[in-house]
C-alpha cells in the first residue's frame, strides 16, 4: 500500500445496495489512501456506477458505512462533500454558459475564494489545453473537452478525494493523455482517486485495482500483485487465423482459458513446459503449420477473465 | 447559504440572458393570448344568421322582423317561402334560427288574442342558441309592449308580461354586462398558470436529464437552497405575466381596477406559490421532459377547467365541485375579478386568500420531500 498507512481518505465497509430483488452491490470493502489512484474494474452491470453513486452521496446505501476523510457520509453529508468530488460518466455541463461561467459557478457552489478560483483554473485550464476555449459555449465543446471542463469543475475546489465513473469512456487518445496526466499530478498531492473503467489497459494505470463482478469483490490488490494470482501461465500464439487456432486449443487437456487478442490468441495453461511441446503437435497435425509459442506477460484482462472463468466453473 | 443562493440566481439570469428567444417566448405568446381571449372569448352573440318565412306579410309582421333586425344581434340570411326551405337552411348552416311568422299574426294582435311565434333553433351550439333564445325573449317583449303603448326597458331579462309586475333589474359592478370585464381578469389568472406550472417543471427536469442536477447535488448546496433559486426566477416571471396582462387589460379593453393594489399583490405572490409548487411537484415525477410534458398537459386543463374561468363551479357535479378545492385558481379567479372589479379587499377575500396560502405551503412541503426521494 503506498502512502502512510495511518492516513485513510476512504474507508468503505460492508457496502450493500438492491434495486428490487437484483443485488446490485454485495458487501463491498476497501480503502483508499491519499496519493492512490483506486480502480474498480469490471463489465458493465458490475456494480461500479452504483458504488460511485453511493460513495458521492447520491445514492444512500441499504448497508454498510462509508467515511470520506473521517467523515461518515450519510451522517455528515455536508461534510463528506466538501471534501470529495464526483465525475459521473456524464458530468452535468451547463451548455449555455461558456467553459469560464461553468468553471465560476461550481467554485461558487463549494464557496472557493476568488484569488484561489482563479489561479486554480488558470492552471486547469492549461493542463487541459483548454485555455483558448474559455469564452467557448460549453455545449459547442467536443466530447473529449466536456469531459475536461467536468474535470476541470470537479477539481475547482480542491478536493481530498475524486470520484471519477469511466472518465474517459468516449474520449479521444490525446484528451485522454491529458486527463491522466492531471490525474498523475494530482496524486503527488496527496488527493486519493477512486476510478472505474471498462478500459483494461485504463485499469493498468492505477495503483490499486477492485476486480468487481456482479456486485462483489473478487480481487483487491496492485495491478502486479493481481497479476501473479493468476492460476496458471499464459502463452501467446501468433496466427494469421487466430480464432480457428482457438477452436483447435480450446478444451484440450492442460489448456485452462483462452483469450482472442487481435492477430494472437492467449492460451492459459497449468505447466508450460508439458503443454507448449503438445500444442505444438496438436497444432502440426490440425495442418496449421509450428506455430510460435511464447510465454507471454499477463494483462489485467486474462486475470479478469481467468477469475471470472474459475467462477463460473464452480 | 446566502452564497450559494445568489450564485445559483446568477447561474439562472445568465442562462435566461444568454437564451435569445427566452424573453420572446415568455412575452409575445402571452400578448397574443390576453387579445385573444380579450376579443374572442365572450358569451354575447351578434350576428346570428337567422331565416325568416313570413306567412303573415303584414304590416305587424314586418314590424316585427325589423325589431329582430334593429338589435344588430340577428342577420337575415334568407326570405324563405317554404317551410321547407327553412329546414334545409338550418340543415346546411346557412342559418342558425329560423323565425316562422304564422298567416293572421296581424289578425291575432289586432283583436287582443294571443298571436303564436314559431321560433327554431340549432340546438347544436345550445350556448349560442340558449343566448339567442333570451335576445328572443327581450325582443318580443319590447315588441309587445310597443304594440300596447308601454315602453319596457330594453334590458329587461326574460319575457314579462305585459300586465302585473313590473320588473326593475340592476346590475352592479359590470353595469354594462360586459364579458370581457369577466373573462380578462379570469385571463390573466389563467395563462400564469399555464406559464409558470410548465416552466418550473421543465427547468427542474432539464437539470435532471442534462445530468447538472446530480453535480448539483454532491456539491455542499441544500435541496431546499437548489429549490428556492430555480423558483425565485420564475416567481418574478410569474409576476411579470400578472402585470403584463392586467395592464393589457387595463389599457386596452379598459378593464376597470377599482381595488388595493396591494391586495392584488398579496393575491398573486400566494396563487404564484401554489403554482410554483405545483411545478415542483410535477417534476419530482418526471425523469424527462417528455413525461413532463405529458403531465403537465394531463393536470394543468382540468385545473384550468374546474376554475370558474368560464364555467360556474356551483353547475359542476358535486365530486368536481370537490376537486376544485385544491385547485388554486379557483380562489384566485375569486380574488382577482373581486379586485378589479368589486374592490372588495381582505375582509372579503381573506378565506380565498387562505385557500391559497394552505395549497402553497402544501405543495412546496410535499415537493421539497419528495424532491428529496426523487434524486436517488
Amino acid at each position: 500500500m503506498s502512502g502512510n498507512p495511518i492516513e485513510v481518505a476512504v474507508r468503505v465497509q460492508g457496502l450493500s445496495k438492491n434495486f428490487g430483488t437484483v443485488q446490485a452491490v454485495r458487501n463491498v470493502n476497501f480503502s483508499v489512501s491519499p496519493g492512490d489512484i483506486f480502480g474498480l474494474v469490471g463489465p458493465d452491470g458490475a456494480g461500479k456506477t452504483t458504488i460511485m453513486r453511493m460513495l458521492a452521496g447520491v445514492l444512500s446505501p441499504d448497508a454498510g458505512s462509508i467515511a470520506v476523510d473521517g467523515v461518515d457520509v450519510s451522517a455528515n453529508p455536508e461534510q463528506a462533500k466538501l471534501r470529495l468530488s464526483y465525475m459521473p460518466q456524464r458530468f452535468g455541463l451547463y451548455e449555455d454558459l461558456t467553459v469560464a461561467e461553468n468553471i465560476f459557478f461550481y467554485g461558487e457552489l463549494f464557496s472557493v475564494p476568488r484569488t484561489e478560483r482563479i489561479a486554480r483554473s488558470k492552471e486547469l485550464l492549461e493542463a487541459a489545453g483548454l485555455q483558448a476555449f474559455r469564452r467557448r459555449l460549453a455545449g459547442q465543446l467536443s466530447g473529449g473537452m466536456k469531459q475536461k471542463l467536468g474535470l476541470i469543475c470537479a477539481l475547482i475546489h480542491t478536493p481530498q478525494v475524486l470520484l471519477l465513473d469511466e472518465p474517459t469512456t468516449g474520449v479521444d487518445p490525446v484528451s485522454r493523455r491529458d486527463f491522466w496526466a492531471i490525474l498523475y499530478d494530482l496524486r503527488e498531492r496527496g488527493v486519493a482517486i477512486v476510478l472505474s473503467t471498462a478500459y483494461m489497459d485504463e485499469a493498468e494505470r492505477c495503483t490499486r485495482l477492485a476486480l468487481l463482478h456482479t456486485g462483489e469483490i473478487r480481487l483487491c490488490d496492485t495491478p502486479a500483485r493481481i497479476k501473479e494470482a493468476m492460476p496458471g501461465t499464459l502463452l501467446a500464439i501468433s496466427s494469421a487465423h487466430p480464432r480457428f487456432l482457438r477452436e483447435i486449443i480450446a478444451g484440450k487437456p492442460g489448456v485452462l482459458g483462452t483469450l482472442l487478442m487481435g492477430d494472437r490468441i492467449h492460451v492459459r495453461v497449468d505447466d508450460p513446459a508439458r503443454r507448449i511441446p503438445e500444442l505444438q503437435i496438436l497444432l502440426a497435425d490440425q495442418g496449421v503449420g509450428i506455430a510460435d509459442i511464447v510465454r507471454a506477460e499477463p494483462g489485467i484482462e486474462d486475470v479478469f477473465v481467468a477469475l471470472l472463468g474459475q467462477g463460473n466453473k464452480s | 447559504m446566502f452564497e450559494r443562493l445568489s450564485v445559483m440566481l446568477m447561474k439562472e439570469f445568465l442562462e435566461l440572458k444568454r437564451d435569445r428567444w427566452a424573453m420572446f417566448r415568455l412575452i409575445v405568446p402571452l400578448i397574443i393570448q390576453v387579445l385573444v381571449f380579450g376579443y374572442a372569448a365572450t358569451f354575447t352573440v351578434y350576428h346570428v344568421p337567422t331565416a325568416i318565412l313570413d306567412l303573415d306579410q303584414s304590416q305587424a309582421s314586418r314590424n316585427l322582423i325589423s325589431h329582430f333586425v334593429a338589435t344588430g344581434r340577428f342577420d337575415v340570411v334568407d326570405v324563405a317561402t317554404t317551410q321547407n326551405a327553412l329546414t334545409r337552411d338550418i340543415d346546411h348552416d346557412q342559418a342558425v334560427l329560423a323565425i316562422v311568422i304564422h298567416a293572421g299574426f296581424n289578425q291575432d294582435l289586432e283583436n287582443g288574442r294571443r298571436a303564436p311565434l314559431q321560433v327554431i333553433v340549432d340546438g347544436t351550439n345550445s350556448n349560442t342558441a340558449l343566448i339567442a333564445l333570451g335576445y328572443i325573449n327581450q325582443i318580443i317583449a319590447q315588441f309587445s309592449a310597443d304594440q300596447s303603448g308601454h315602453a319596457a326597458p330594453f334590458r329587461a331579462g326574460p319575457a314579462m308580461p305585459v300586465t302585473g309586475i313590473s320588473l326593475q333589474t340592476r346590475t352592479w359592478f359590470n353595469e354594462g354586462l360586459d364579458d370581457r370585464w369577466f373573462f380578462i381578469p379570469g385571463v390573466i389568472g389563467t395563462l400564469t398558470l399555464l406559464q409558470v406550472v410548465s416552466l418550473t417543471a421543465f427547468a427542474i427536469v432539464r437539470e435532471r436529464e442534462v445530468g447538472t442536477l446530480e453535480q448539483i447535488m454532491v456539491s455542499p448546496i441544500r435541496p431546499f437552497e437548489f429549490i428556492l433559486g430555480k423558483t425565485i426566477p420564475f416567481f418574478l416571471i410569474g409576476l411579470g405575466d400578472i402585470a403584463l396582462v392586467s395592464a393589457i387589460g387595463i389599457l386596452w379593453f379598459h378593464i376597470p381596477f377599482v381595488g388595493s393594489f396591494w391586495v392584488m399583490l398579496l393575491g398573486a405572490s400566494l396563487f404564484l406559490l401554489a403554482v410554483l409548487g405545483m411545478g415542483l411537484l410535477l417534476s419530482t415525477f418526471s425523469r424527462t421532459q417528455q413525461q413532463a410534458f405529458a403531465l403537465n398537459f394531463f393536470f394543468v386543463n382540468p385545473f384550468f377547467i374546474l376554475s370558474g374561468f368560464a364555467f360556474p363551479i356551483a353547475a359542476m357535479p358535486t365530486f368536481l365541485q370537490w376537486f376544485t378545492v385544491i385547485n388554486p385558481l379557483r380562489y384566485f379567479l375569486v380574488v382577482i375579478r373581486a379586485v378589479f372589479l368589486k374592490g372588495v379587499g381582505l375582509a372579503v377575500l381573506w378565506p380565498d386568500l387562505a385557500m391559497m396560502a394552505l395549497l402553497a405551503f402544501l405543495m412546496l412541503t410535499i415537493s421539497v420531500l419528495r424532491f428529496r426521494k426523487s434524486l436517488d
